[in-house]
């Protein structure tokens, strides 16, 4: 029997498409703060260790966990960054906790991502140097093949990605914190510029700013801090290969994968039945769709139906995003597995605000680490 | 807590120029590491990956591009970061992954290929300082390492000949290492009258730049016993980094490896370790590191570590034999995985099959540390049998 852990803390700085007046120290510091007083906790004192997920290039400065320490209270305490999503900093102090090495462990992971002015050449960057970085192309053409993949082996329509665009920009006008919300309509999405084909712009998510600190602790301190604990269920990651020519294009094989370990760790085994909503990785349109039946949370070919029949919407049977999700709240580059899984507890604590569901007893959060990459990890959270 | 052990280690030759890629590095020394315990592929549960800047090899999410070399196709996979301290945490990485109870078996794989880097690895150094105030001083990291080695020198009236010393020791070890870069019969004078790069840093001070990687295989202990007659335990871990601020350090000594130390002491049992450690692998970048690094481990007091080296205590056949691989300074300092070749240095001399470089009466305890970010991060472990 694992240990049981849970998130007792939870803050952050606001998302925003730009961020001039904060550098991202003052980023961390603030979501820092935040999470340590709604968990009550003074990082000297009582944080056993810290984790930061941060990528080098991303961040601008070579070697990121450099730069760490200050802002979180951490000096001279155990901190390492984990250049990757937030939900593995998540698994990391999870691991932590469980050894028994540490009781109280702080997740961090922010977005500068108004740093970065050229994305595209940027991520092209993570290109095989060998095979695929010489040929030159912008890296995002790799998602336009890998819908037109998905639509192809599936049956999926546009129009149906286009909805999940649709749903997911009008559940971001709920969310306070929530950059890119408004109400528009399938036509527009498909009527917008085309960027990758099939990818139309509104089919893609844009870019925002926002830091995220997340407190963990084992089952003793938790219940000593806070009433509203929000335990880790089950906790999956994966990497599928990474090379281009060698993947599964229409399926995304790295969610199901961690997907399977969550719930196997959770003892799930009818995840639509057992989980009242989720929080999955929707960087383009058609990736929820993906991830949604990598998940199990449909059969495969289902998500465009469920997207359609409104399923999936806010007051639907199995709200999908309620956030906003990347498309509505903006990608938070590694911060975003850190956003969707601060939705779930907000919304399992009660406390989302108008967009509050009724009812919810467990959550799952997804994150995918974007392309050019095959990597992705889920976090199943409950109230008990 | 769940027991771990190494079960298995492998690495590559560490050289200045490697033909192969970083994703064939991680392959070989992987393959190596399985191939000693008789595992395949099938029977690794998860994945840890160290792997020091992607502005050495300009290769954006570095881990992401060498997973399947790594071995970690479809597989839990992570990455562990923080800079040259990077080789010592995946292993504490790796100890958590199996410790947590997550996972049985975990393969960790630490890669660096500097040689990308052109003209020299120095150009991905300098982007690591805080923009604001560091960077615009145009420092390179040999004058951070001068001002530190000065300010050790001048706090313990310690010479740049007693320095020296470590040079010629680690460099003479390497001499057994199979997969050694810069193994050398060199002689005090040798490194005093070598080049100046950054007073007091003269080159021999120097470890080399290089390409290479090595990998263990971690197991837990109802796997460990089946699979090995002669596992090494994983009996302390510990990591700390210290403020991001150079100018808020005392640089005469690492207390963050202190800090590190006590954690992995503690969890060890260990209350004094001069007397319970056989044989230390401290970080040796330059050669008064591995004097620095003594002290923060506590293997000594503050400002003994040179006498001991001159007194031949830290020699493969003294009381303390310290760096035995012949450390970054002989086998070579391929950054993160340095840091593992020294924990598969311990592996390998405490169960007895390190050859010509066997430190001698079969020594049960070994402490390997590594160090890195800005002269901020003590990263430590502890093996026994």
């Amino acid at each position: 029997m694992l240990p049981r852990v849970a998130i007792v803390g939870i803050g952050f700085s606001s998302f925003r498409s730009i961020t001039p007046d904060i550098s991202f120290k003052e980023m961390m510091f603030e979501a820092a703060t935040r999470a340590y007083e709604d968990a009550g906790v003074c990082p000297q004192q009582d944080i056993d260790g810290f984790v930061t997920c941060e990528e080098d290039f991303a961040h601008g400065r070579s070697i990121f966990s450099i730069h760490t320490p200050d802002n979180l209270g951490a000096v001279l305490k155990p901190i390492h960054t984990i250049p990757g999503d937030g939900i593995y900093g998540l698994a990391a102090g999870y691991m932590q906790i469980s050894t028994g090495l540490m009781s109280i462990v702080a997740v961090e992971s922010h977005s500068k991502a108004s740093n970065m002015l050229t994305p595209n050449y940027l991520i092209a960057h993570a290109l095989d140097p060998v095979y695929n970085k010489p040929l030159g192309y912008n890296p995002y053409f790799i998602a336009g093949m890998e819908m037109n993949r998905y639509l192809f082996e599936t049956g999926t329509t546009k129009e149906q990605c286009a909805l999940v665009a649709v749903k997911n920009k009008l559940n971001a006008l709920l969310n306070p914190q929530a950059v890119y919300g408004e109400r528009i309509t399938a036509d527009e999405v498909l009527g917008s510029e085309m960027m990758f084909y099939p990818l139309s712009r509104l089919d893609m998510s844009s870019p925002a700013d926002g830091g995220i600190v997340m407190v963990l602790a084992s089952e003793e301190k938790a219940k000593a801090l806070t009433d509203k604990p929000i335990w880790i269920r089950g906790i999956g990651w994966c990497s599928d290969t990474p090379g281009l020519e060698t993947r599964e294009g229409g399926e995304a094989v790295y969610a199901h994968l961690a997907g399977d370990m969550a719930y196997k760790m959770a003892d799930i085994k009818h995840p639509r039945k057992e989980i009242d909503f989720v929080e999955i990785d929707d960087t383009f349109s058609y990736k929820e769709l993906q991830h949604l039946e990598a998940l199990k949370l449909c059969r495969r070919g289902e998500a465009g139906a469920l997207v359609e029949e409104g399923a999936t919407q806010r007051d639907g049977e199995f709200p999908v995003n309620v956030s906003g999700g990347s498309l509505g709240v903006g990608h938070l580059v590694e911060a975003t597995g850190l956003q969707r899984v601060l939705e779930v507890v907000l919304q399992l604590r009660g406390e989302a605000g108008k967009r509050q569901l009724s009812n919810v007893k467990v959550g799952l959060a997804q994150s995918w680490r974007g392309i050019p990459t095959n990597s992705g990890a889920a976090i199943i959270l409950s109230r008990e | 807590m769940r027991k771990v052990a190494i079960v298995g280690a492998g690495m590559t030759k560490f050289v200045r120029r490697s033909l192969e890629t970083g994703k064939e590095l991680s392959w070989q020394a992987a393959k190596m590491a399985l191939d000693s315990c008789q595992l395949t592929l099938d029977d690794v549960d998860c994945v840890v990956m160290g792997t020091a800047p992607d502005a050495f090899d300009m290769i954006h999410m570095k881990a992401e591009y060498l997973s399947d070399g790594a071995g970690a196709w479809r597989k839990p996979y992570m990455r562990g970061f923080v800079g040259g301290g990077t080789g010592v945490f995946v292993a504490d990485q790796g100890w958590y992954h199996v410790a947590s109870g997550l996972f049985d078996t975990c393969l960790v794989v630490a890669e660096e290929k500097m040689s990308c880097c052109l003209p020299h690895p120095q150009g991905a150094f300098i982007t690591c300082w805080d923009q604001f105030t560091e960077s615009p001083l145009g420092t390179s990291l040999l004058w951070f390492f001068a001002w530190e080695m000065n300010r050790y020198m001048n706090a313990h009236g310690i010479t740049e000949r007693e320095i020296a010393l470590v040079a010629v020791k680690n460099k003479k070890n390497a001499m057994n290492h199979p997969c050694a870069q810069l193994a050398a019969e060199i002689t005090v004078d040798d490194v005093l009258n070598s080049e100046i790069m950054a007073w007091p840093v003269k080159r021999l001070d120097v470890s080399p730049t290089s390409d290479g990687a090595v990998a263990i295989v971690l197991a837990a202990e109802h796997v460990a016993k089946r699979i090995s007659d002669k596992p090494v335990w994983i009996e302390g871990v510990g990591w700390c980094l210290d403020t991001m601020y150079i100018g808020q350090r005392d640089l005469y000594y690492p207390r963050y490896v202190e800090y590190a130390a006590r954690m992995a002491y503690n969890m060890a049992g260990i209350k004094e370790p001069s007397k319970e450690i056989n044989i230390a692998e401290p970080y040796d970048p330059f050669d008064y590191k591995e004097l620095h690094h003594m002290e923060g481990l506590l293997l000594c007091g503050k400002g003994e570590a040179a006498r001991l080296t001159a007194d031949g205590v830290t020699q493969r056949t003294g009381n303390l034999p310290t760096c035995p691989s012949g450390g970054a300074l002989g086998v070579g300092n391929a950054i993160a995985a340095t840091g593992l070749m020294k924990v598969a240095e311990l592996f390998w001399q405490l169960r007895g099959e390190a050859g010509k470089r066997q430190v001698p009466g079969k020594p049960k305890k070994g402490v390997a540390q590594a160090w890195g970010d800005e002269m901020q991060v003590g990263t430590v472990i502890v093996l026994g049998v």
